[in-house]
């Protein structure tokens, strides 16, 4: 049956030519460009928008900065570029600090979201099935709370009069209490805490879709539990891992809520500097600035890493 | 049927009562949930054999297998390999080696890589292990294919890579579950003979689970057959099917006619059966005596009838009947021939002569008829 017959068709109803249309050659085309214009509408051109602001001066106007192009009155075009917002990025070596901070904050909590991850999702991973339902739910029930008072809850734990510290003091184990809050301990812990669930779910779908049998092979084969995970469990993990990795690093990078409800005065994030020089400072350019440097901080080294990806597995002579 | 391999006398080491096993399992039971999936089985398997153990789905034939792997442990019993208690010995520790029913290939390994991983595991040099790779690849002629990943393999490729991995590590013992399972009929049968000259070549004692009994009677020296967790009978292809210990063996292994009756009468080694589900009085050969009265069951293979359109001149085994059906198949001709009393018989005729049209069809009466010592007695 043609798609011409089934639109023109009087006896079908609206829902079936449109499952028609979905199945058929130009539904295919409607699923592959739908997504592709929302990321065109809501990803790239505000992303030209920043990098246009991020171009410009600060202006004490309405919007606040300069604009890229105007006609002046004998009717030239002029553009100006100000990159000084970058070259500041790069000689104020608080931005520097801070961006490396934010990686480095990122990364060990990453590492450690990662450690603590692998084991949830191989237990579970292995575990039968009504508990395993259970297992997952309690991974996913955090997400049913606001984000941000799970955030401030912690302040409610660490600060000096806190939960923990209560405990801690009524136990005896100290005497004093302990200054948690405002630390960069506090970040840590709260952005493990946070992006938990990010790493355990996609570890999760790896690890339980893999062939029980290939473990049974390897210790036939005289491979010891422990070697047989190295070998087998690990590499198959893999896409688990970088998937988990990248889901926990991205947005761990631009954090902004957990360093300033939790972080003391030093734990000087790039989503919290972005935040002061636009929010305090009304530095447009200069936010605009740090964003995209954030940005291609990010994508660069993503995309390299998927081209290795690709590279390895395409590798094997077909 | 496909013919059993010839086995030579002295290479028939469970008929020498000295003899000593090598795989020697002893009353072992697997119970799983309150089942018993392997109930008490005790079996001795020699040097050098290429054991079966077939049965149908669920009898306990892959828990048994799973058990001598160490991939199970049993409830209660023992496993001796070579002289060895291995019953609690984990299966890496083993000197045993399985093939998978799913070939179980690591895919993000190479086809060298996976052989190459058994040896690994061992302190075995780097050079000897690619020698070794080397040439388990060209036994079963993979060589091109050492760098590929399973996923780029045939299935009759990736099981041939199974099997060498199993045989990387020279085990004492091969196990193979269901190997040939996932190929199609022509590349099955190929390798059944394939799997026999490399057992041969290799030296390896093998066991197999299978449930295709034809499998079974091509590649092994003896089969065990198996059903609800226990053995029924174990035995040379030729003895299991000639000679079945039960109706269910018989019924199991090839076709058969089941003819049931009641011993009229013992002389010697011959037994007169009155079978009114036939019509006629029945002479079976029996060993043991049977009193009078005794309802039995009498198994005949369909090629152990002979049909003839003349009534022969035995007044006992002959019945008459209506040929139903049959099937030409180029070597025999299968027919189905109805008794007055209803009862189906299976006859199967050898096409010696060269003929376009076969001398018995459709509707014709026959005779079948059968020696005393061609079918089995089995006291119900």
């Amino acid at each position: 049956m043609s798609r011409w017959s089934a639109i023109n068709g009087s006896s079908r109803g609206a829902g079936e030519w449109l499952g028609d249309v979905l199945t058929g050659h130009h539904g295919r085309r409607l699923v592959i460009v739908l997504p592709y214009l929302w990321l065109l509408l809501f990803f790239f051109l505000p992303f030209v928008i920043v990098l246009k602001i991020s171009l410009a001066e600060v202006l004490l106007a309405r919007p606040p900065y300069s604009p890229l192009w105007q006609y002046l009155q004998d009717g030239t075009l002029q553009i100006q570029l100000h990159l000084d917002n970058y070259l500041r990025l790069w000689e104020d070596p608080l931005y520097f600090i801070a961006y490396l901070k934010s990686l480095k904050i990122a990364g060990i909590s990453t590492l450690v979201c990662l450690l603590i991850g692998y084991p949830m999702a191989y237990a579970i991973a292995r575990t039968r099935d009504p508990l395993r339902n259970i297992l997952l739910m309690l991974i996913i029930l955090p997400f049913w709370t606001s984000f941000l008072i799970r955030v401030y809850a912690w302040i409610g734990i660490l600060k000096s009069n806190g939960l923990l510290n209560n405990l801690l003091l009524a136990l005896g184990l100290i005497d004093q209490p302990l200054a948690l809050l405002h630390t960069d301990f506090a970040v840590y812990l709260g952005i493990v805490y946070s992006y938990l669930p990010f790493m355990v779910l996609p570890l999760y779908a790896t690890l339980s879709r893999m062939d029980r049998t290939l473990l049974e092979a390897a210790a036939d084969l005289g491979c010891k539990p422990w070697k047989a995970f190295l070998s087998v469990t690990l590499p198959l993990s893999l896409p688990g891992i970088i998937a988990g990795c990248m889901l926990v690093f991205i947005p761990a990078v631009g954090e902004f809520v957990i360093p300033d409800l939790l972080g003391g005065p030093d734990s000087l994030m790039i989503g919290k500097v972005l935040w002061t020089e636009f929010f305090s400072n009304r530095d447009w350019p200069a936010a605009s600035a740090v964003a995209v440097v954030m940005l291609v901080l990010l994508v660069v080294p993503l995309t390299l890493f998927q081209r290795a990806q690709e590279k390895s597995e395409g590798k094997t002579p077909l | 049927m496909v013919q059993s391999k010839p086995v030579k006398a002295p290479q028939e080491p469970w008929r020498d009562p000295a003899a000593k096993s090598f795989v020697h399992i002893d009353n072992v039971t697997k119970v799983f949930d309150n089942t018993y999936a392997v109930d008490g089985v005790t079996l001795d398997i020699y040097r050098g054999e290429f054991f079966c153990l077939l049965g149908g789905s669920g009898c306990g034939k892959s828990t048994l297998l799973r058990m001598l792997a160490g991939l199970d442990q049993p409830t209660s019993g023992r496993i001796l390999i070579d002289g060895t208690d291995m019953t609690r010995v984990p299966p890496y520790a083993r000197p045993v080696n399985m093939m998978f029913q799913s070939y179980a290939l690591f895919p993000h390994m190479t086809v060298e890589q996976n052989v190459a991983f058994g040896l690994k595991q061992q302190k075995v040099g780097k050079r000897e292990i690619r020698e070794r790779v080397a040439g388990l690849l060209e036994l079963v002629r993979m060589t091109p294919f050492a760098l590929r990943k399973p996923d780029q393999l045939s299935g009759g490729q990736r099981q041939r890579v199974a099997l060498i991995r199993s045989l990387a590590r020279q085990p004492k013992l091969l196990l193979l579950d269901e190997p040939l399972a996932a190929l199609d009929k022509k590349l099955r049968e190929h390798t059944q003979f394939e799997l026999v000259n490399i057992q041969e070549r290799v030296g390896t004692t093998f066991i197999m689970v299978t449930h295709d009994q034809e499998e079974a009677m091509t590649v092994s020296t003896r089969i065990a057959v198996m059903e609800a967790g226990r053995i029924e009978q174990v035995g040379t292809p030729a003895s299991v099917y000639e000679y079945p210990a039960s109706r269910h063996v018989a019924e199991f292994i090839g076709a058969v006619n089941i003819l049931e009756g009641r011993v009229v009468e013992q002389a010697g080694e011959r037994l007169l059966i009155r079978a009114e589900s036939v019509g006629c009085d029945l002479v079976m050969v029996y060993k043991q005596p049977l009193p009078e009265g005794t309802p039995v069951t009498v198994a005949v293979r369909p090629e152990k009838l002979v049909a003839t359109e003349q009534l022969p001149s035995a007044g006992y085994n002959t019945v008459k009947g209506v040929i139903t059906d049959f099937a030409y198949l180029g070597d025999v001709s299968i027919y189905l021939v109805r008794l007055p009393t209803g009862q189906q018989m299976r006859v199967q005729l050898t096409n010696l002569a060269r003929l376009t049209e076969t001398p018995l069809t459709w509707d014709q009466e026959v005779y079948l008829s059968w020696l005393p010592d061609s079918g089995v007695v089995f006291p119900s």
